[in-house]
């Protein structure tokens, strides 16, 4: 069990540049669309992450179920929510930012 | 292992905190409301981090509620807020 636990806090630990790099994107990047696809990585992949992580090192069956069901859900969501988000961006007349 | 936790529990909340300025001068609505997605996943994140070094299951039920609200902020700030289009034909919501 030992090596479940080690394995899990790594995989934890490979979910964190992701939530980085999501906020690093948020600040730096020029335009919406770019900020809404920097985002998105730290959505899907580094909850994803760190979800698995925990539940590897849970140890029991429910917990890992639950944190899974959770992560779906915002896997789901996040994918609705950026693809309505760009579509009414689009329409309200948002230029999508071109190198100058 | 408590202190990695409560290390990485950390490291996500300054992520918050360095988001926050987006908040504060994002040009148009539309930017803030991307940094209030972000606030949402990463805090689903930090309240799992929260249940495993606690051991406490039900922050995972906290979770889950926060990963819905943050949904429904989004789909409500979209519909009714950023478009100004209720109430006029070529909308595919129907009218409002």
């Amino acid at each position: 069990m030992v090596v479940l636990e080690y394995l899990g806090w790594g995989l934890v630990l490979a979910g964190m540049p992701f939530f980085a790099a999501g906020t690093v994107g948020l600040l730096r990047f020029p335009d919406f669309f770019c900020r809404l696809h920097a985002l998105t990585k730290a959505d899907n992949l580094g909850l994803g992450l760190v979800s698995l992580g925990l539940g590897l090192q849970s140890g029991s069956w429910l917990v890992a179920f639950k944190l899974l069901l959770i992560w779906l859900l915002v896997l789901v969501s996040s994918a609705a929510v950026s693809h309505l988000m760009a579509r009414t961006a689009l329409r309200n007349g948002v230029r999508p930012w071109r190198r100058p | 292992m408590a202190v990695l936790a409560a290390a990485l529990g950390l490291f996500l909340l300054v992520n918050i905190v360095v988001g926050l300025i987006r908040v504060l001068r994002g040009p148009t609505e539309a930017d803030r409301m991307l940094a209030a997605q972000l606030f949402g996943s990463t805090g689903v994140a930090l309240l799992m981090l929260l249940a495993a070094a606690l051991q406490r299951p039900a922050l995972l039920d906290v979770a889950l509620v926060f990963a819905l609200l943050s949904a429904i902020a989004a789909i409500a700030f979209v519909r009714r807020y950023w478009t100004r289009r209720e109430m006029t034909a070529g909308g595919d919501d129907g009218g409002a």
